[in-house]
């Protein structure tokens, strides 16, 4: 009784709750058909948005105003120099994720730079480098689709016991991310700089150094999600960033992470992210057009946010 | 020397004096610019985006931040393309509800404490929702009146510039003088001593929330006054730009700190540094990273102005 308890406490779990809803909901209008299919589906491309909330749930963590505008464009930009580089050869697989993490470096430093040096908030600062990152990547790309490695577009698009490859990489990476987060000094850290900078600065917390680690991180993740997507659907578009924007934060928001920052969740991410594919495909299954899948999206957003902002207030 | 210039006219200083240096270097390019037609077409599709970023600015005055403005102010602008031409009464109908709906979500957003981010980003997929189910395809026209004060051309200078100073204006005295911009302004400040005043917190955020949605009608009639059409994306980049455009006249996002004047000066440099970008003939790959750049250069000016006068204040 108690363990229950404590499991409707838990932030994260509406989220979970509301995925498994709408699951159902498909599932019985499609008539149980294509259970395994959509479930799988759902899994893979989850999977792509838990890689990028991640990143943005560390950096929203750190606090108000806290936000890496420049996902989208990191996406694209990876995606496109990546398969480049490596052609369609295989040998070059390894080197190609070298170079997407060497470039997730580069604009995590570039990001935080602007932050620091010129004082800016970061969602300018952000959004400034967004500006330079993707006239990058639309000069390295030059409209040329090249197709990823035989073997890596393999890798991404196939299952373990069917579970999808990239869900697994996404598994992998959040339990990494959780163990950060609660078990390190550095996720500690993050937290008491999220709930508030001065007392963190004066207990002795590095926080320029924590705050520039987490720009780094988030730009990454979004660096390595670039690169999955981009061997995943064949090819890098410049647009293939664009829609993680608003879904990177709004998995962290939806999966529980306090947007004051301070207080953060790894599993929340899952649910929210498998949560909003499956609203879409709902939606995409019943046959409505495109306007009213917009609307019922946006609705459907909103209702998740509000019931579960009402527990946290119960909370405090 | 500069001893009698107060906090807030140094805030303005820095962006005016970037428009200007800005202006200069489109002049220095470009000499046929210095003309009234010039002028004009630099400042075309200003109206639109200052209206937008006085939008977002009123946003920002209570510690909001809407990111659904642009498919808001895309979906005013499908409404008065199809509706307001052929049938004024519905369409007046339809952005009247809108701007009730916006009050509304500013009293959700207070009363639940909600991340207004996350709200507004909520409501960009309704709104751009429903400017599909409106418009579908690009098309419709502009209202004959609209076309009509867009394309007008008053005496000494375009009409760009005279929407601009007239819009400057009015939102000064309703942001800096009137009682209701002192309480909203309040409301970002410190809500709590507000409600202690005796003031509803409730009230002023409907109230901000609906000014603010009003602005972002006017935005969308305005555009399509310029473009004679619209479609369900056209203003999507309204959103960062509008963002853009109050951080640069010197708002800041919490703390109820904005600058109305500013926010016009911000919107005015952000469509000037397009025209000055393809002006400088940089090639298209490169034109947004531009943007980004010089968005840098303006805040690096900021920071170093704001050094300066903190030296100055430190003798």
């Amino acid at each position: 009784m108690n363990a229950l308890r404590s499991l409707v406490l838990k932030p994260w779990i509406w989220s979970f709750v509301a995925t498994v809803i709408v699951w159902l909901i498909t599932i019985m209008f499609t008539g149980g058909a294509s259970a395994a299919g959509l479930s799988q589906a759902a899994f893979t491309f989850a999977a792509f948005s838990v890689i990028v909330g991640i990143g943005q749930m560390f950096v929203i963590t750190l606090g108000p105003g806290n936000i890496d505008l420049s996902v989208p464009a990191m996406i694209t930009l990876s995606g496109t120099v990546t398969l480049k580089l490596m052609g369609v050869d295989n040998a070059l697989i390894l080197p190609g994720l070298a170079i997407a993490i060497g470039l997730g470096v580069a604009v995590g430093i570039g990001n935080y730079a602007f932050i620091k040096l010129l004082r800016i908030p970061p969602i300018i600062a952000t959004l400034s480098m967004s500006f330079i990152v993707q006239s990058m990547a639309i000069w390295t790309n030059r409209g040329i689709r090249i197709k990823p490695p035989a073997l890596l577009a393999d890798f991404t698009t196939s299952t373990l016991w069917g579970v999808p490859n990239v869900a697994l990489v996404a598994f992998v990476l959040s339990v990494i991310a959780w163990v950060l987060l609660q078990k390190t000094v550095y996720g500690r850290w993050i937290s008491a700089i999220g709930q508030s900078i001065p007392a963190a600065r004066m207990a002795g917390i590095p926080v320029d150094g924590v705050r520039f680690a987490t720009y780094v991180l988030c730009a990454v993740l979004a660096s390595i999600c670039g690169y999955m997507l981009a061997s995943f659907s064949g090819g890098a578009a410049l647009n293939m960033g664009s829609e993680y924007l608003l879904m990177s934060i709004a998995v962290v928001v939806i999966g529980g992470t306090a947007v004051a920052g301070g207080d953060s969740n790894v599993p929340g991410i899952w649910g929210a992210s498998l949560f909003l594919f499956l609203v879409v495909s709902m939606l995409n299954t019943y046959g409505l057009g495109a306007g009213i899948r917009l609307v019922m999206t946006g609705v459907i957003i909103i209702a998740v946010i509000m019931v579960a902002s009402g527990r946290k207030r119960g909370r405090a | 020397m500069k001893i009698n210039l107060s906090t807030d006219s140094v805030r303005l200083l820095i962006p005016a004096l970037s428009l200007i240096v800005l202006l200069c270097a489109v002049f220095y390019l470009q000499p046929r610019a210095m003309s009234y037609t010039g002028l004009n077409l630099l400042f075309n599709l200003a109206v639109p985006i200052t209206l937008a970023t006085i939008a977002q600015m009123l946003i920002m005055t209570v510690n909001d931040l809407d990111l659904s403005m642009g498919a808001f102010v895309s979906f005013v602008a499908c409404v008065a393309a199809t509706f307001l031409p052929t049938a004024p009464l519905i369409g007046t109908i339809i952005l009247l509800a809108a701007i009730a709906a916006y009050a509304v979500l500013g009293v959700v957003i207070h009363v639940r404490q909600l991340p207004s981010i996350v709200v507004t980003l909520g409501m960009s997929f309704v709104w751009g929702g429903l400017a599909v189910l409106i418009l579908p395809s690009p098309g419709g026209q502009a209202p004959v009146w609209a076309r009509w004060i867009m394309t007008s051309k008053p005496p000494l200078m375009p009409m760009a510039i005279v929407a601009s100073i007239i819009i400057a204006v009015i939102t000064h005295f309703i942001v800096m003088r009137s009682s209701f911009g002192v309480l909203i302004r309040g409301v970002g400040g410190n809500t709590r001593s507000v409600e202690r005043a005796g003031w509803s917190i409730i009230s002023a955020r409907a109230g901000a929330y609906a000014l603010a949605a009003s602005f972002a009608v006017l935005a969308g009639i305005a555009l399509v006054g310029l473009t004679t059409s619209a479609d369900a994306n056209i203003a999507l980049r309204y959103t960062l730009l509008s963002i853009a455009g109050v951080i640069l006249g010197g708002g800041e996002f919490v703390g109820g700190r904005v600058s109305p004047i500013g926010a016009v000066i911000g919107a005015l440099t952000l469509t000037l540094a397009g025209s000055f970008l393809s002006f400088l003939r940089i090639s298209p790959d490169w034109q947004i990273g531009a943007q980004g750049a010089i968005l840098i250069v303006v805040l690096a000016l900021r920071l170093f102005l704001n050094r300066l006068e903190k030296r100055e204040k430190g003798r």
